[in-house]
């Protein structure tokens, strides 16, 4: 029997809330942060986005970083959440400590605005190695002087599930016994544009597994769990255990799902058989559930072979929007959430299910009880990955 | 680059240069062959760059990319749809 | 119960050639950016593919082939990336046409390959390898981040039989001679065989990949074993040496039972003294070999150097041009890889023969 993978600490920072408790309180009203764009300088100002309504100056005052800092919008997110995940964990000694960063775009949101303006202006130039996501890391981990094992996941929107499941594995192996996982992506015009070229944009808000369903919003967010070897957790709150992971790929399409959703059935196949679960024991299901056609069809699919009973589902994108590489750490904390509170936070903009697949998520807020919590999170290049939460017993 | 006289070549020579088809030469692209899956083995990403093709050449705008499919079959029906539709 | 790693196929490519290497005829560039050897790649990619495709993900898919095909296997269990710098080349090409076009008129192919995970999923696909799928992205740490993973997945019962792991990194056209600007290359005229004695600022770069196909089955193609990796962001020199003595302990090694350290100079006055500091100290005594002035440093570079300790197990030989001292030489086997990139992301590998 391997070692169990407790998590004791979490922290937030997206278009519904700045922490913990705000996420939470949005969830529970249905409260979505789905805007057009303030902060993010873009033509396209007919396109909502999940975006945080503060500026990178405000953020960094609220780290009182010096004026000359080299933070990227996703460092300064992921330092905001990180902070609360090591309060809530009650963590001050980081000797020993991993850490494990899921980003795509990493400092993007420099790289282009600097881009043209490097020759000519020097002090940008410390932007310069921004544009890739281990600087993002480095920025974070620089911040809280977390010097050991510290490493970063690249694998698109399944990056910080992918971290997540990585810092289980590091704490079952005997590896390390505290690590910190998670993910933080900014908007950037790059991937605004880059999925709007792809024309699965979204004009109106996102609505996961509706018949009518026009595509994703993006967003941005940072989320990071503590997770703890039992040792470590003894004499702590346990929020809930990482019990199953599943990593698979599609190798179907750089881009696109296959149509019955196989990396998406093996990912979830291999989180249940790590967790030793079989279908039925799943209470609940946070989707990817993008909004976008091919991704919540391919999805549906995917479960319907899984689940012979469909367990309840909802996909809270459309809440946040897609916040690409750190939508699996926020889904991971709302899956937790959903296990503290025992309740299961409701899939927006839903109004009418695929025909083909007739599935239909939790719409309205609902009380239940909740043992174990399946969380999806799948990417570009065919990354799918599938993590199961469960409660303490 | 020599002056197209032709819509079907003009068209040939766009594909070839925007989809990087690297090996092909204008003659090598039937006007009837179809673009997508047996024939020229095109895929939905080069739907997607025929899309913006469109419009940046000719002034169409194609909102949705299923439509995409039917008008670029061939040559010859991506010419017929250019023909009726353009704007410049 | 952790198993053995066995190197059972492998395979990479950067700017000098494995002949050259072994034939002493390593080649000097005077530019401090220079490409990595190009290749047939029609060989191994279908054309439709292949049009799409930036150099690091040529130069990925055709090594991993490679080394799957040296080692006998069809489809690995699974896939493991490492890239510092990912598909920099569609990146900078997605990002000129937004900034050109004001947002208008954008074709989606380079911001599709444009994500670092491109080469790890462009293996899969082109492999149909449906397995376990990894990319990091650590700056100088990249590819042993995938080493330590497939590590964890031979402790594991997961099934985990085979793995191909690697390390890739392109050079872009506007994005590379950025480092320029910000003191990561070295200023003024360069001959870069001679950066290792130089009393300059900065480095040279280049590109290139190479992927190792690992098993716990040792075959009769079996050369070496990767032993153990592990990466530091931060560390001093004083908790250098102690956490490499122990790392060697760990490992059943004495320091001197260590037969060759291969070593991350790259002529970067500001941070070569991690490794001239080990080699007046710990490695006196053991043979030491330098390699960044003939490959140039870039962030899965590590890659290239196990690849290299691989293949000196492999014909039990050593590169003249490589020797940073002048030891006797001894029949090698054991080998290790240490590295950092200005001052960061430290690793330390270790490579034994069977």
């Amino acid at each position: 029997m391997s070692r169990s993978v407790a998590v004791t600490g979490m922290g937030i920072f997206s278009a519904i809330g700045k922490n913990l408790e705000e996420n939470h309180r949005s969830l529970i009203h249905g409260k979505h942060g789905l805007s057009h764009p303030e902060i993010l300088e873009t033509v396209h100002q007919n396109l909502p986005i999940g975006e945080i309504k503060s500026t990178n100056s405000d953020l960094a005052d609220a780290l009182n970083l010096d004026k000359n800092h080299a933070f990227t919008r996703a460092a300064l997110l992921g330092t905001i959440a990180l902070k609360e995940a090591l309060q809530n964990a009650k963590i001050e000694d980081f000797t020993n400590i991993g850490f494990v960063n899921g980003n795509s775009v990493g400092g993007m949101d420099m790289t282009e605005r600097f881009y043209r303006e490097y020759e000519s202006n020097p002090a940008n130039r410390r932007f310069i190695q921004a544009q890739h996501p281990g600087f993002t890391t480095e920025q974070i981990a620089g911040y809280f002087g977390i010097d050991n094992y510290v490493t970063t996941i690249s694998t698109a929107c399944s990056s910080a599930a992918n971290a997540v499941m990585l810092g289980a594995r590091l704490i079952q192996s005997g590896r390390l016994d505290q690590v910190i996982v998670g993910g933080t992506d900014c908007l950037s015009r790059f991937t605004l544009n880059g999925f709007n070229s792809l024309m699965i944009y979204s004009e109106d808000f996102p609505k996961p597994f509706d018949s009518e369903r026009k595509g994703l919003n993006l967003g941005e967010a940072a989320a990071y769990l503590v997770l703890e070897s039992a040792d470590f957790a003894k004499n702590k709150e346990v929020l809930g255990y990482v019990s199953g992971y599943g990593n698979a790929n599609d190798a179907f399409h750089q881009t696109a799902s296959s149509e019955n959703g196989e990396g998406a059935y093996l990912a979830m196949q291999k989180a249940l058989e790590t967790a030793n679960l079989n279908p039925h024991h799943i209470d609940y299901i946070n989707a990817h559930g993008t909004a976008t056609q091919n991704n919540d069809l391919s999805e549906s699919r995917a479960l319907i072979r899984i689940f012979k009973e469909m367990p309840a589902f909802s996909s809270t994108k459309s809440f946040t929007g897609h916040t690409l590489a750190a939508a699996g750490a926020i889904e991971a904390v709302f899956s937790l959430l959903a296990i503290k509170h025992q309740q299961i936070y409701p899939n927006l903009n839903f109004n009418s299910a695929i025909s083909d697949t007739r599935l239909r998520p939790v719409t309205e807020l609902q009380s239940t009880k909740i043992q174990h919590v399946l969380s999806n999170s799948f990417g570009f290049g065919g990354n799918c990955t599938s993590l199961i939460f469960s409660k303490d017993e | 680059m020599p002056i197209m006289t032709d819509l079907h070549t003009e068209l040939k020579a766009s594909i070839i240069e925007q989809l990087n088809l690297e090996d092909m030469e204008v003659s090598d692209i039937e006007n009837d062959e179809p673009l997508f899956g047996d024939g020229l083995g095109l895929d939905s990403i080069d739907a997607l760059e025929l899309i913006v093709l469109l419009e940046k050449d000719y002034g169409i705008k194609l909102t949705d990319p299923k439509k995409g499919r039917e008008i670029f079959e061939s040559i010859n029906k991506m010419a017929d749809f250019i023909e009726a539709n353009r704007t410049k | 119960m952790s198993r053995k790693m066995y190197i059972n196929g492998m395979a990479s490519i950067a700017a000098q050639t494995e002949e050259d290497l072994f034939t002493e005829n390593l080649q000097s560039f005077s530019e401090n950016i220079f490409p990595a050897t190009s290749v047939n790649y029609k060989e191994y990619i279908k054309p439709m593919m292949l049009r799409r495709m930036s150099k690091a993900i040529k130069m990925g898919l055709v090594t991993a082939k490679r080394a799957l095909n040296e080692a006998g296997v069809d489809v690995p269990d699974s896939i493991i990336v490492g890239t510092g710098e990912g598909c920099k080349q569609d990146t900078e090409k997605f990002l000129e046409n937004i900034l050109d076009e004001n947002e208008s008129f954008l074709t989606p192919t380079a911001f599709i390959q444009s994500t670092h995970n491109t080469v790890g999923g462009q293996i899969a696909l082109d492999l149909k390898c449906t397995g376990y799928n990894m990319t990091y992205t650590q700056n100088s740490a990249s590819f042993e981040s995938a080493l330590i993973d497939a590590k964890l997945q031979f402790t594991e019962e997961m099934g985990t039989r085979c793995v191909l792991v690697g390390g890739v990194d392109e050079i872009a056209r506007i994005s590379t001679p950025f480092y320029n600007l910000d003191g990561q290359l070295k200023a003024g005229e360069i001959n870069t065989a001679k950066i290792l004695q130089s009393s300059s600022e900065g480095t040279i770069t280049s590109e290139g990949a190479a992927f190792f196909l690992l098993s716990e089955i040792r075959t009769q193609d079996s050369f070496a074993e990767i032993s153990d990796c592990m990466i530091y962001r931060n560390i001093s020199e004083e908790k250098l040496q102690e956490e490499i003595s122990w790392f060697l302990k760990k490992n059943d090694l004495k320091i001197d039972e260590l037969d060759v350290v291969i070593l991350g100079n790259n002529g970067d006055t500001r941070y070569d003294h991690y490794y001239q500091q080990l080699q007046e100290d710990l490695f006196k005594n053991t043979l030491q070999l330098g390699y960044k002035n003939w490959v140039g440093d870039y962030n899965t570079v590590t890659a290239y150097a196990c690849w290299l300790g691989a293949e000196i197990l492999k014909r039990k030989e050593i590169p003249q041009q490589l020797k940073l001292n002048n030891l006797p030489l001894k029949q090698p086997t054991s080998i290790l890889v240490y590295n950092q990139y200005l001052g960061k992301n430290h690793s330390l590998t270790l490579l034994r023969s069977l």
